[in-house]
């Protein structure tokens, strides 16, 4: 199995609703965690979807923190943990595999992200989960804040590492 | 704080290197350990790190494996603190870079006294005044040895009892089970020893080494080059993960057929095919048929514990079709007709027996044996673990399955062929004679029965790996308990003194001495009345070898925590201490029989066991040469300054007198009585194995957060319209029950498992399979774990599945 450095960026875009705001203007900190003064990377804050327009079941894909890093957010129709929005059912994920990167590939009928490469599984209705494989962490949540006025979801953070990087911040 | 998990430190190109094997199963993936100083880190650009990766821009799939699991800080006795990272080694021809989820989390179980290490043994500890108290070393093994010595001497060798480990990885390794072997077979004769798994001292592959075939006669390469990989009893991805991942699957998606052209010129050749015999849809029959298409992978879901009719069947059939390697069987074997006409079996009967539809074991049949369009016979890989090792009769089952691939000539040199076990852990096996005969004792039996005074366990847990476990559990701690009472009487007692009152509890009360020598407390030793610390590889030196006898030294790169020492030191100074107690009392031959012991490191213990009896080629030097590919065993000389070894055996000679395989009769014969008895009583059939993410008596992983919100609870996979029957969702907590005894689980609905059957974690830390396990051995007592039946009932929803995923954990 490989997959081309091109191949890959292709999966990233796809269907972004919403491009990464570009570098900077919504960054909070500049410095990262490597200055005095600050104990978290710097995040981007990304619109992402609006609430309304989702359809169950149906992920939308978008990039976060920044444009090589493919993620995808679902409605899953139903409350699960950590879900935002309305009917807190809504969630996102990097899809790169955290074991050895491969985009996951979400199935609907089974509800889970799989990896083609290692044959990993996920569940994005547990926070990720590995239902079976060779990762060592679950899949990256990204959090999300659902504002009610606009009826917006926001990608404000990750929780996890994105596969691939020393630190979520590039 | 929480736990930063958003980021990792990079090893600088200052870091030390070091080789590390991973110590969990078989496959012996090869790993480097980078370690540097704490408050340093290499940079993101490729030149800045030791692993040569731009992190300055996002990595390409596949580049690297890397993770929060592969990192961490610890502490060495100067009190110097360092970064580590054990990531996958790219250049080790076994797993080229890959990690499985278990060997990916070696960084993280390292010691630093925090998260899952904090529960690491660090010190001797003595259950004194119904509490533990740490121990001098020297107190302990006063205490231990003029115990064993009293014991010794009074009573004789049959009274000192011990659980012991044989394998290879951590808990095992050549140094370590030479030196305990040594303490045991050498120094105190007793041949009341039980091995890790299992309930006496015995092989798990007698049937084919009593055919001069060992177990482990292929290469990793073979199953690359194979025209049908055989999968008996075995699920590979979840057990045996990157040689399933890195060998096989690349054969099942065609990706080696180039390979095979170059090494068969002018022999048809094409994708890999498989076939799994299996009574369970298991996750690697679904990754296979995802690899090689549904049309290329044979399920034959054989009913539990027929495994020797459908052999016996399939050998029937392949001699009244002529697909025999009749040059082979002439020239090299003896006993073809014998067996034949012993087990003879039709392909209709065989089908009534095993539930094997007649058309499927034709096609595997003419899959595997059939000759090919070039003529050539199929190139046929037979792979088995512990469906048959631990299946209805390990004796019978494996000598009928050696005998079809006997006959059709897919052992003895050639490549893309072999009989092979797929092994649990890594092997690393030098120790003196067994003392005991075979079969050898049946230990766990005696020590319900109430004999034996002094039981150590050393590096293992019966309390969740043997079998009719709640008798034998309760018995322990029954035995145990009456030593506790006697021990709590004893204030102010001196060592002396507490031999004397133990050793009276265990003479007249029925009591039982309970030592454990591990790296973490377990229910067992917790149990007893002393715990001794010891390593892990990286702490210590180690040499093991993998599935295709590959050998490997795992570097010390860290000390040990407090005062844990390596199990092969820890045997010689228990060896010492006795050594100068008979010489005290004057008596030089009891004195002799401890001596040879004044090794000063993991090194000697090496030099005198591995290599004063394997092979007088192998020092840590030269193992260090070859890093983390090493050497095939045996090993043939050396070749400017290398070690050169054998990728496959027998390629001229077996294991026999006249160099000659043999065949063994082994007709087909029911279930063990044990079994039947649960089965006509019992509605469920209680299949088990190991689950991917947890490794073993889980004793790292219980203790591991990653692990335990995915695994809170043993699992139990059962059927949909069972569960609808029962009233069971995924997530809920369930009872089985037998005769034997009674255990829980937590339920998971798999729509593939069928009607009657259950799928159970063996060795799970929360519910034990073992309790329900019937007494049913074979010939050599090796139990039939795979076997037993029970009764399930709903308990109620405990809450796990709001933290529990209930997805089904098949790929497709």
């Amino acid at each position: 199995m490989s997959l081309s450095r091109r191949d890959f960026f292709k999966v990233g875009g796809v269907g972004a609703l919403v491009a990464t705001v570009a570098p900077g203007t919504l960054a909070q900190s500049a410095g990262g965690a490597g200055s005095a003064g600050s104990a978290v990377l710097s995040h981007p804050i990304t619109l992402v979807a609006e609430a309304g327009s989702l359809r169950d079941n149906q992920p939308v894909s978008f990039n976060y923190p920044d444009s090589s890093s493919p993620c995808q957010l679902l409605k899953m129709g139903r409350p699960v943990p950590g879900g935002v929005g309305p009917d807190g059912d809504i969630v996102a994920y990097s899809i790169l595999c955290p074991h050895m990167g491969c985009p996951t590939q979400y199935d609907g009928e089974a509800r889970s992200f799989k990896c083609g490469c290692h044959f990993s599984v996920f569940d994005p209705e547990m926070e990720g989960q590995q239902v079976c494989g060779q990762a060592t962490q679950n899949m990256p949540r990204i959090e999300l804040n659902f504002d009610a006025a606009r009826g917006t979801v926001e990608a404000v953070g990750v929780h996890g590492l994105i596969y691939g990087r020393q630190a979520n911040a590039l | 704080m929480s736990r930063i998990d958003d980021r990792i430190p990079l090893p600088p190109t200052s870091a030390q290197t070091t080789n590390l094997t991973c110590h969990f199963c078989i496959v012996g993936c090869g790993y480097k350990v980078h370690k540097w100083p704490e408050y340093q880190e290499g940079g993101r650009a490729p030149q800045d790190n030791a692993l040569g990766l731009d992190f300055t821009r996002q990595l390409a799939p596949l580049q690297a494996c890397l993770s929060p699991g592969m990192v961490n800080t610890i502490q060495d006795n100067d009190g110097s603190r360092h970064h580590i990272m054990i990531v996958p080694d790219k250049d080790c021809v076994v797993n080229q870079g890959q990690a499985s989820t278990r060997g990916g989390m070696l960084g993280h179980l390292m010691y630093n006294g925090k998260g899952p290490s904090a529960s690491r043994l660090t010190q001797p500890l003595l259950y004194r005044g119904a509490n533990w108290r740490e121990s001098p070393w020297e107190q302990a093994l006063a205490l231990y040895a003029g115990l064993t010595k009293k014991i010794l001497d009074e009573d004789g060798p049959d009274e000192i009892y011990f659980n012991l480990f044989d394998h290879g990885g951590a808990g095992g390794g050549y140094e370590n089970t030479w030196g305990t072997g040594k303490l045991i077979f050498t120094g105190l004769q007793t041949q009341k020893v039980r091995i890790h798994n299992r309930p006496a001292y015995n092989s798990e592959c007698h049937a084919t080494r009593d055919m001069g075939i060992n177990e482990l006669n292929n290469s990793y390469e073979d199953a690359e080059v194979a025209d049908v990989l055989w999968s008996i009893g075995n699920n590979p991805y979840e057990t045996q993960t990157n040689y399933f991942l890195v060998h096989w699957i690349p054969n099942l998606q065609g990706g080696t057929v180039s390979k095979k052209q170059q090494w068969f010129p002018g022999e048809t050749v094409g994708r890999g095919r498989a076939i799994f015999v299996d009574p369970r849809r298991t996750t690697s029959i679904a990754i296979a048929e995802q690899a090689a298409g549904a049309e290329n992978v044979l399920h034959l879901a054989i009913n539990p514990g027929t495994d020797t009719a459908l052999f016996n069947g399939l050998l029937t059939y392949v001699a009244e079709q002529g697909w025999l390697d009749s040059e082979f069987i002439a020239q090299r074997t003896n006993g073809y007709e014998q067996a034949l006409s012993a087990n003879r079996l039709s392909l209709d009967d065989c089908s009534a027996i095993t539930g094997v539809p007649v058309a499927q074991l034709i096609q595997a049949a003419e899959w595997s044996y059939k000759p090919k369009a070039s003529g050539h016979m199929p190139r046929t890989m037979h792979a088995y673990e512990k469906g048959i090792i631990w299946g209805n009769d390990n004796y019978r089952i494996q000598s009928a399955l050696v005998n079809l691939v006997l006959a059709t000539g897919n052992v003895g040199g050639r490549r893309g062929a072999g009989v092979v076990r797929m092994g649990g852990h890594q092997e690393g096996y030098v120790r003196p004679p067994f003392p005991g005969g075979r079969p050898a004792p049946y230990v766990d039996g005696e020590i319900i029965a109430g004999r034996g005074k002094i039981l150590t366990t050393w590096a293992c847990d019966a309390f969740r790996s043997t079998h009719n476990a709640q008798n034998y559990r309760a018995a322990v701690i029954r035995r145990a308990n009456i030593v506790r009472e006697a021990i709590d009487q004893a204030r102010g007692a001196s060592t002396a003194e507490l031999i004397d009152i133990i050793y009276d509890a265990v003479t007249n009360k029925g009591g039982l001495f309970v030592v454990s020598i591990d790296i973490y407390p377990k229910p067992f030793g917790e149990a007893g009345h002393m715990m001794l610390p010891a390593t892990v590889p990286g702490e210590m030196n180690l040499t093991s070898m993998n599935g295709e006898r590959r050998m490997r030294l795992s570097e010390k790169f860290m000390d040990a925590p407090g005062s844990a020492k390596p199990d092969c030191l820890i045997a010689a100074d228990i060896a010492k201490t006795l050594k100068a107690l008979y010489e005290q009392d004057g008596n030089s031959a009891m004195a002799a029989r401890f001596a040879g012991f004044e090794w000063r490191s993991e090194e000697d213990a090496f030099m005198d066991g591995f290599n004063s009896n394997d092979s007088e080629l192998v020092t840590y030097e030269r193992l260090r040469a070859l890093g983390n590919n090493g050497v095939q065993l045996p090993v043939t000389g050396l070749e400017n300054g290398l070690l050169v070894g054998t990728e496959v055996t027998y390629t001229e000679r077996f294991d026999s007198e006249d160099g000659r395989a043999k065949f063994q009769p082994s007709p087909w014969n029911g279930l063990l009585p044990e079994a039947q008895q649960q089965k006509d009583k019992y509605p469920f059939w209680v299949n088990n194995g190991r689950v991917n993410e947890l490794w073993q008596t889980l004793y790292n992983d219980e203790h591991v957060e990653f692990r335990t919100s995915r695994w809170p609870m043993t699992l139990l996979e059962i059927g949909s319209e069972d569960a609808q029957r029962l009233g069971i969702s995924s997530g809920d907590v369930v009872e089985l029950f037998n005769d034997y005894g009674a255990t829980q689980g937590m339920a998971h609905v798999e729509p593939t498992i069928k009607p009657g059957q259950v799928f159970m974690q063996a060795m799970g830390r929360n519910g034990v399979m073992g309790d329900l396990a019937t007494t049913a051995v074979d010939q050599n007592i090796l139990p039939y774990y795979k076997g037993t039946w029970a009764d399930v009932r709903r308990i109620g929803d405990m809450g796990l599945s709001r933290t529990v995923t209930s997805k089904r954990r098949h790929f497709v």
